[in-house]
């Protein structure tokens, strides 16, 4: 447990060093935040069922942080950990993959955590944003999204060879995830097709599950049970498929 | 002497490579133990599979009375291991690296004056990737110590170093040994071998061509010796074969310098050739018998150079 915390610590340590690696978590929603706000303000509108564009928008950015911390950031760390030989050092001493491994997703939470706080501050005062219906389910779901999405993160650093392609196909996952989902753009302006398509997609349910709870619907109980799965089919490939070199 | 390593008819295969054949050895407490042999012989497989970071397809390891595959993480508490291609995070700290790294063990010495000691006090704010090869190669063995361990393994320790860095690093393995620990040398370079193991293990082609001291090893060579000097213009170094016990008189000339004079023989050579030389007013100041060394060790013992 100790060196768990000590590991985790180091880690985040590491990100603050180089903090361009944490951009898509910590800057570009915020990005988003604010072109999307200065456009569209946080009005209520009928086209958005009543809800405003940025009150609209939030859920599908914390979505968006899960999404690419999951598929990209963590991937792209594992694989250049296991390029280096960090990961072959690491396995010299007497620890388990689980301390690695575990540290990794600590610190990954930690800093969409904090992501997720900064858009929550601007969004209330700058624009008003109105807080979740269910505070506490929705911490939850956030942590329970994450976990998926990481495990996600796992089985590609399992499988691809190199940093670079895991890089590239994290990236060809997320982008169209993040534009057909509802997480990075309103769903609502997407025609009927693509709409039906995005049930395909991961990251459509972390979506759906957020807003449910920022709006005060509820648990969405498929949401629940697709990521559920998934974490669960994730994590059993990555522990088959994982390599320390 | 009590074994800390025993290694009894390893063999490993990676797909259709047989990266190690067939190797039984023992490693004794308290010695340098040296286990040399050319890129790609077979020398990290069979290292990498005594600390239980590879499994063997067969044979048996017990490194401490342990197998390293059934109980590593106990035998990895009293392990000290530098790897070769190992890395830690660029923008690791020199502190951060020994601090979290104590965290893994049971049992740690203070890792301050273990800085101090491998010359590395001044970076210990130093971030990993600033520190130039040597200084990293001593963090990794700093590290390596962190758990006072009993066996310490070092994998291709001076690949990369200067001549200055190699001399001091070799002084540095010594002193681990003379602090009791048992040390085991992974190493390409012959010379490197020579100079510090106690005992040597001669790898080639995933087995094990010879095992003993470097003395013996180089004294079993049935090769006589080679006296060499530098002759002087207009002298007929033939005169030389007449010599008792001479089996070969080479003469090189170069352009610019005087005629190097190589004679191989067997007997007294050294003290028979000067005496010749003396009736001939000839005393060259660079009189000397070459020694064989472990590099002519290998070639006897396999028929190849140990690099290509």
């Amino acid at each position: 447990m100790q060196a768990l915390t000590k590991m985790t610590w180091v880690e985040l340590k590491l990100k603050l060093r180089e903090p361009v690696g944490t951009f898509f978590t910590l800057v570009f929603p915020l990005l988003l935040l604010f072109l999307f706000g200065s456009i569209y303000g946080n009005e209520p509108t009928a086209f958005l069922g009543g809800r405003g564009n940025v009150d609209n928008s939030v859920p599908g950015y914390i979505a968006m942080i899960i999404g690419t911390t999951g598929m990209i950031g963590l991937p792209i760390a594992l694989s250049v950990y296991r390029e280096q030989g960090i990961l072959r050092r690491f396995r010299a001493a007497p620890i388990t993959p689980g301390l690695v491994l575990g540290s990794q997703v600590a610190v990954n939470l930690i800093v969409s955590l904090v992501g997720m706080a900064f858009l929550i501050l601007v969004g209330v005062f700058v624009y008003d944003l109105v807080l979740p219906a269910a505070p506490f389910s929705t911490f939850l779901a956030v942590i329970m999204s994450g976990f998926s999405f990481l495990s996600v993160g796992f089985v590609l650093a399992s499988l691809l060879p190199t940093a670079t392609s895991a890089q590239a196909v994290g990236m060809a996952l997320f982008f169209p995830m993040m534009f057909l989902s509802g997480a990075g753009l309103p769903q609502q302006i997407l025609p009927e097709k693509l709409v039906a398509f995005s049930q395909y997609l991961p990251l459509t349910y972390v979506v759906n599950l957020l807003q449910g709870l920022w709006y005060g619907d509820g648990w969405n109980w498929t949401a629940v049970l697709v990521l559920a799965g998934m974490t669960v089919a994730a994590t059993a490939v990555s522990v088959r498929y994982f390599r320390w070199e | 002497m009590t074994n800390v390593i025993e290694v009894t008819n390893l063999r490993k295969t990676y797909g259709a490579t047989v990266a190690v054949e067939d190797i039984s050895l023992t490693v004794q407490k308290g010695e340098i133990f040296g286990i040399v042999g050319p890129n790609g012989a077979g020398k990290t497989t069979t290292v990498e599979t005594i600390m239980g970071l590879r499994r063997p397809d067969s044979g048996t390891v017990r490194v401490l009375g342990l197998d390293p595959q059934t109980q590593a993480e106990e035998l990895r508490q009293r392990l000290g291991i530098q790897l070769q291609e190992a890395s830690l995070p660029d923008y690791l700290k020199v502190w951060e690296a020994l601090d979290l790294f104590a965290s893994f063990y049971h049992q740690t010495v203070p890792w301050e004056p273990l800085l101090a000691q491998w010359g590395l006090g001044d970076k210990r704010n130093t971030r990993f990737k600033n520190l130039s090869g040597g200084q990293k190669q001593r963090l990794f063995i700093a590290l390596a110590l962190l758990n006072d361990p009993e066996v310490v393994f070092l994998d291709e320790l001076t690949t990369g170093l200067d001549p200055q860095a190699r001399r001091a690093t070799w002084e540095m393995v010594r002193a681990i040994r003379d602090q009791g620990k048992t040390v085991i040398l992974v190493t390409h370079f012959m010379d490197e071998a020579e100079e510090l193991a106690d005992r040597v293990a001669i790898i080639d082609q995933g087995r094990l061509a010879a095992l003993d001291t470097p003395q013996a090893l180089i004294q079993g060579l049935q090769t006589g010796s080679t006296v060499r000097f530098t002759s002087v213009n207009g002298f007929d170094a033939a005169v030389l074969e007449e010599v008792a016990g001479v089996t070969a008189v080479h003469q090189k000339n170069g352009s610019l310098q005087a005629p190097q004079i190589t004679v191989q023989g067997s007997g007294p050579l050294l003290s028979r050739v000067a005496v010749k030389l003396a009736e001939y007013n000839i005393a060259p100041l660079d009189l000397r018998v070459e020694l064989a060394d472990l590099e002519e060790v290998f070639l006897a013992l396999t028929g190849h150079k140990i690099r290509a």
